[in-house]
């Protein structure tokens, strides 16, 4: 018998088993399993769920559907407000928005929304469900820098109205932190990110990578030289932060970023790329963000003995639950309330250890969260060959620096309204991290349904 | 894809290459750099600008081959085309942005080691263009290794080429030559060196006795070229900067050239076993001793 206050278990790869390989860790759910854990909905008629969708899905709507057994439904009812959801299904912090809100979470578990929302994308897609392209054409042309999830859904919008796009990509590849950032193992490249995009380029979208706006284009040469009528800047939050501690400049310390991309965007982790990787022996993480889990399961998989080291504790992580819980069950260690003063060499640079000191929780700071204040004479070194810098980013000037115009705030994010995505350039909008800062896959992609309104609006 | 219009074997493992690449060859500048990768496999590597020619849409690299990434790009032919090639990226040189008339004035000496004299190029070009003649020391290890000789010298004022075994032209390194010739009485207001890593230090080391303000171009591991991975990062005045964003070029005299040359090596016994992989495919199992020595430079 089901117990109704549980989630329909979903099946995952054994934690031994998975910490040697880049497989996806999740296994979804088949659809008999869907629609038991869809009849667990009570289809709220003040659906809470929805509140807390930053895209507001119709969610007892869909599930209903999947409910009916009519995946294709559900489908599409979510693909009304989302154009991502294969990937947002598996990356979304549920727990902190839907299924945070959700009115079974009360007494007992939420229903598991994420995994439905999962299981009806991989359905469509693998059922060769397409999102509808759009029927006349505007004669328009609209540019879209970068191709992370804001440039994509703004470009996918865009195109399903009507407009001439073209994605801009500084990269080879497009997709963003989808593809350089957040690994095979949590989120598959081949099957669910490639499949997502080519869906963007059926609606007739042109993507044009290895093009640096700023250095082999400028946004005013697209509009007065290629005839762009309005441009939406999605150009993330790729600028990583050190700490500032001797010894960072050493052989074997990398930002999260650099350590991420070797391994997802250029294969390091495949024998057949070219492009190298550092297999440390023992490897310290410094951070607690989704950024450092992956980071950290990364270095786990290439055969290391990993710690996440995280000045605060345990409650303040801020990645994802589901992914604390993976890294944990995958043996990674974790270091909490520690903070790193000084990365020691060798004589030839190399790291050797890392200094760290322990740290308590004093007084709230202006984030109502407790301030890690450092508990005196408490330095001890940790034995490490390697440091990933996992301290966050901040959006790249090489736009606003060479956009005139364009305003940005002391973080270096473009200042945009978030209704229209508007900034302080005509027919520029803007949104995503590059505007909030490192945020979410989901935020990102409804500022990019925002800015997609605000430029049609613009335009018509 | 971009087409190679012209290949060509400079000499012995240094190439050149022209491709079609409009976007870059609209708007770059000397002193940036393009990142390029053969195919779906490999590596992203940074080059810098060598020529380029806007009306065609043309932009030329020339190379070394030094590790698995490079062998297979030498190994590419007229009418191939690379998988991808982003540029420009990184800061044009200084003096680009600055006033004719000043720079006019100024007595400039170009120091280039080895492929470096690549970089070099389109500088004294510009320069020569606008109607100034700088002087350009070129050095190579050996006459059989020296590139664009031919080129540099229709666009120098004077041109010193030597020769460390002195084979051809002067003798002895680069260093030797600017000593020289600041002790047959040439003055220069500035200098700009490009080439190894170890050469570029002793430049610095002597142009800063000499007093003479350098410009240098590192050259640091690189992964996107943007400002997005940090793996480029160099201390220069004891700060942090990273080369792809705000270099290449920096003031020689601030870089910490000895950190600068240790990073530098944190992938060699990674890119050697992927060169050896490369050669040797399957057949290569190890124990010959070479995987540790890294892709010989
Ligand atoms: C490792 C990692 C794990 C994460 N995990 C999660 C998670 O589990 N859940 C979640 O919700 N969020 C997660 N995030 C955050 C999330 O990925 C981002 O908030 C989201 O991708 C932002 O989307 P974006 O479109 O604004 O920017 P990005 O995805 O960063 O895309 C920007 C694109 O613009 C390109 N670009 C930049 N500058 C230029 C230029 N000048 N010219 C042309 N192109 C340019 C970039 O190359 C990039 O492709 C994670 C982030 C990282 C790094
Ligand atoms: S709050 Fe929970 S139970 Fe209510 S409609 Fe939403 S998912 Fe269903
Ligand atoms: S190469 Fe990545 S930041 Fe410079």
């Amino acid at each position: 018998m089901m117990d109704v206050l549980k989630k329909v278990p979903v099946r995952e790869q054994d934690a031994k088993v998975r910490a040697a390989n880049f497989e996806e860790v999740c296994l979804g759910y088949n659809k008999e399993e869907a629609m038991e854990e869809a009849a667990r909905c009570i289809n709220c008629k003040n659906a809470q769920c929805i509140k807390g969708c930053p895209v507001s899905i119709n969610i007892p709507g869909f599930i209903e559907k999947v409910k009916d057994g009519d995946i294709e439904a559900a489908y599409q009812i979510i693909s009304e407000d989302s154009s991502l959801p294969a990937v947002c299904g598996r990356v979304c912090p549920q727990e902190s928005q839907c299924e945070g809100k959700c009115i079974r979470g009360i007494k007992g578990e939420p229903v598991s929304i994420g995994k439905l929302e999962r299981f009806a994308a991989d359905w469509a897609r693998e059922n060769g469900i397409k999102p509808a392209g759009a029927k006349e054409k505007k004669g328009k042309k609209v540019a879209v820098i970068g191709s992370g999830p804001a440039g994509l859904t703004c470009a996918g919008d865009l195109a399903r109205m009507g407009y001439d796009v073209t994605i801009f990509e500084a990269l080879h590849e497009a997709g963003g932190v989808l593809v350089y950032g957040i690994p095979e193992f949590r989120l598959p490249k081949q099957a669910v990110v490639e499949k997502e995009i080519e869906n963007v380029k059926s609606l007739g979208v042109k993507i044009e990578t290895n093009v640096v706006i700023g250095k082999s284009v400028t946004i005013d040469e697209l509009m007065k030289e290629e005839g762009f009528d309005a441009v939406f800047i999605g150009s993330g939050a790729g600028l990583p932060k050190f700490m500032g501690i001797p010894g960072e400049q050493a052989n074997g310390v990398f930002s999260a970023n650099e350590y991420l991309t070797r391994s997802n965007l250029m294969k390091a982790f495949r024998t057949d790329c070219e492009t190298p990787i550092m297999r440390g022996k023992k490897v310290a993480v410094v951070g607690g963000g989704n950024v450092a889990m992956d980071a950290a399961r990364t270095a786990l998989r290439l055969g290391a003995e990993v710690h996440i080291v995280y000045r605060r504790s345990e409650e303040e992580l801020p990645a994802r639950v589901e992914e604390v819980h993976h890294a944990k069950e995958e043996g990674i260690i974790f270091d909490l309330l520690t903070n790193p003063v000084e990365i020691l060499t060798d004589e030839n640079a190399w790291v050797c250890g890392m200094k760290c000191i322990r740290m308590e929780l004093g007084e709230p700071d202006a984030s109502g969260r407790r301030r890690p204040v450092e508990v005196p004479g408490s330095e001890f070194t940790m034995d490490v060959d390697t440091v990933i810098m996992s301290l966050g980013t901040s959006p790249n000037p090489l736009i606003s620096s060479t956009t005139e115009g364009l305003e940005v705030n002391k973080w270096k994010c473009i200042i945009a309204d978030e209704e229209h995505g508007r900034t302080t350039k005509e027919g520029v909008y803007a949104g995503g991290d590059a505007v909030t800062g490192a945020a979410t896959v989901i935020l990102a992609m409804g500022a990019g349904k925002a800015a997609a309104k605000g430029i049609d609006e613009y335009l018509s | 894809m971009y087409k190679i219009v012209q290949a060509k074997e400079l000499t012995t493992n240094i190439y050149l290459m022209v491709v079609e690449a409009k976007r870059v060859a609209k708007s770059c500048q000397p002193g940036q750099f393009v990142i390029v990768r053969t195919d779906e496999e490999g590596e992203r590597i940074p080059l810098t600008i060598c020529d380029y020619d806007r009306d065609k849409g043309f932009v030329t690299i020339v190379f070394q081959t030094v590790g698995a990434a490079t062998q297979k790009m030498a190994w590419l032919k007229e009418g191939d085309a690379f998988h991808d090639f982003v540029g420009p990226l990184g800061c044009p040189s200084e003096f680009v942005t600055q006033d004719i008339d000043t720079l006019k004035k100024k007595r400039m000496l170009f120091v280039a080691g080895g492929v470096g004299t690549a970089p070099v190029y389109p500088q004294v070009k510009w320069l020569h263009e606008q109607g100034i003649e700088a002087d350009v020391i070129v050095g190579a290890k050996t006459k059989d290794l020296l590139i664009l000789e031919k080129e540099m010298e229709e666009v120098a004022g004077n041109l010193y080429v030597t020769t460390d075994d002195g084979s051809y032209g002067r003798s002895g390194m680069v260093t030797q030559t600017i000593k020289d010739l600041v002790d047959e009485g040439k003055n220069y207001d500035t200098c700009v060196a490009i080439g190894p890593m170890i050469m570029m230090k002793f430049v610095c080391k002597m142009t800063k006795e000499l007093k003479i303000p350098t410009i240098v171009s590192l050259n640091p591991i690189m992964v996107d070229g943007t400002g997005m991975c940090g793996a480029c990062r160099v201390t220069v005045g004891g700060e942090v900067k990273f080369a792809c964003v705000d270099g290449p070029e920096f003031d020689g005299h601030q870089v910490d050239f000895d950190q600068a040359m240790k990073r530098q090596q944190i992938y060699k016994t990674e890119e050697g076993r992927a060169f050896l992989r490369a050669k040797e495919g399957n057949t290569h199992h190890g124990g010959c001793g070479n995987c540790t020595d890294g892709g010989k430079e």
